[in-house]
């Protein structure tokens, strides 16, 4: 009985809502899903080649580093609004406002751990006959991986939370719930969105520190060493 | 190019800047909750981020709670708080979720600048004989000074940000040009608050970065070598390579 009434008192947290709407939760929990997917995936594919520039030539290091350091100060709710007229109302305004945020911890990231690479190694590559494309692929980004994905995970867990901010356009997600929610001043809707976007971040945290593990297995014996 | 003629018309028309929806009343809105916010988070979090940082203990949780204020949506914690009993109550939902999220950077970066502060350095004091007190007023302090601007820099923008986004659950200040924008699907007016709400940000982050040079106590020292600035967007997680700043 209690369960009945809960949509109707508007309690926090009813069992009811849960059930009577669980495809509404889910098909909100997919679009964030694919949207962060899509965000924090073509971050990384813009964010390797700038990194590799910027690495490559001091000069480009300058005005890449500044750049993403601008794009990231501006708020969210403006660089939507700012790319609105580019595209219109359409998923791409949300994600390439949240991959041109994903781009400042990423791009900083890679470089620190392509930076962290000890000359020894590249030497013993390059002595073994190694080209550039070997030798990037195949020495110095397994090596670079965990500063890489340190920044991976950050850049996820925030891109998780700020795609909520796209219900603005009707593209966040569970913000959109929360966005609807608040418009009706429905508790257990905006409580029950809100849980799932945390629990979404730990997941996806939690999941990525999993990929490191597995694409790092020399790590792991070091530390059982030490 | 139709869409910035358009903004740049919106934000050329004289009326558009006066009465309680123009651009001057929502700038001031703007601002003040940025100041209020900033003061009650600096007086909340770098006492606590002082002691412990000069104790050496809490370096877990000062980085913890950086984590967790990433996870947790800005949006959701508005709306819950309006949602909450406090939505009742004019401002203060919105200043108690623009100062939650302003904590986290300044409590992490005064922790780690001064725990962080050279220990050589602090070894030396303690054995001239300085207590506690002057350890940290003359030491600890001023060592950590540019990572503690830091976080009130990333705090600053943090709350401008904060600050737009509690527009959608009807707070004040220049976010409410953008959403009323998308209410009446005025697309240059959008554009135009956009446009404003960005100069501010740009405008807040030049400004403390430039009190983080005017200010700091060691600049005329030689030698100086200032820790690596520790950005919070970048490099909370733990074991994750630290972020230079400039």
């Amino acid at each position: 009985m209690a369960d009945r009434n809960c949509l109707i008192s508007n309690e926090w947290i009813c069992g009811e809502y849960v059930r009577t709407r669980s495809q509404e939760l889910t098909d909100a929990t997919l679009q964030h899903v694919w949207i962060t997917l899509a965000s924090v995936a073509i971050g990384l594919l813009v964010a390797f080649p700038l990194a590799l520039l910027a690495r490559r030539w001091r000069v480009v290091a300058g005005p890449v580093l500044g750049m993403t350091t601008i794009l990231y100060t501006v708020p969210s709710l403006a660089m939507f609004s700012l790319l609105l007229p580019v595209f219109g109302v359409s998923a791409a305004v949300v994600i390439t406002g949240l991959v041109l945020y994903s781009l400042t911890i990423l791009v900083r990231n890679i470089m620190a751990g392509l930076a962290s690479v000890p000359e020894e190694a590249r030497e013993a590559a390059r002595g073994m006959g190694y080209g550039p494309l070997r030798l990037l692929f195949g020495v110095e980004l397994p090596l670079a991986l965990p500063a890489l994905m340190a920044g991976l995970r950050i850049t996820t867990v925030s891109t998780v939370s700020l795609t909520t901010v796209g219900a603005i356009i009707g593209y966040g997600g569970l913000g959109n719930l929360i966005y609807e929610g608040m418009r009706s001043f429905f508790k257990a809707q905006v409580l029950t969105a809100s849980v799932l976007c945390v629990a979404l971040a730990v997941v996806a945290d939690v999941a990525l520190l999993g990929v490191q593990r597995l694409l790092t297995p020399w790590a792991r014996k070091r530390r059982r060493a030490a | 190019m139709g869409v910035v003629g358009e903004a740049w018309d919106w934000l050329a028309t004289g009326s558009h800047w006066s009465g309680t929806d123009g651009v001057w009343h929502r700038l001031s809105q703007h601002l003040f909750l940025t100041f209020v916010c900033l003061a009650i988070s600096c007086a909340v979090a770098l006492p606590v981020a002082v002691v412990l940082g000069h104790l050496g203990k809490g370096g877990a949780i000062a980085v913890n709670i950086s984590n967790a204020g990433r996870a947790v949506p800005t949006f959701a914690v508005l709306v819950l708080l309006l949602l909450s009993p406090l939505g009742t109550h004019g401002q203060w939902p919105t200043i108690i979720a623009l100062v939650l999220f302003a904590i986290p950077p300044v409590l992490t970066n005064a922790y780690v600048g001064v725990s962080e502060a050279d220990r050589e350095v602090v070894e030396a004091a303690r054995g001239m004989g300085m207590t506690s007190g002057q350890l940290i007023r003359r030491v600890e302090l001023p060592l950590a000074f540019p990572l503690i601007m830091t976080g009130v820099r990333t705090a600053a923008v943090q709350v401008v940000a904060t600050a737009t986004l509690a527009a959608l659950p009807g707070g004040g200040g220049l976010g409410r040009i953008i959403t009323a924008g998308f209410r009446l699907t005025d697309t240059p007016q959008v554009v135009a608050g956009a446009v404003l709400v960005a100069a501010l940000a740009l405008l807040v982050e030049g400004i403390f970065v430039l009190l983080g040079l005017v200010l700091d106590p060691m600049r005329r020292r030689t030698g100086h070598r200032s820790p690596a600035a520790f950005r919070p967007p970048a490099d909370q997680a733990p074991k994750s390579p630290v972020l230079k700043t400039r």
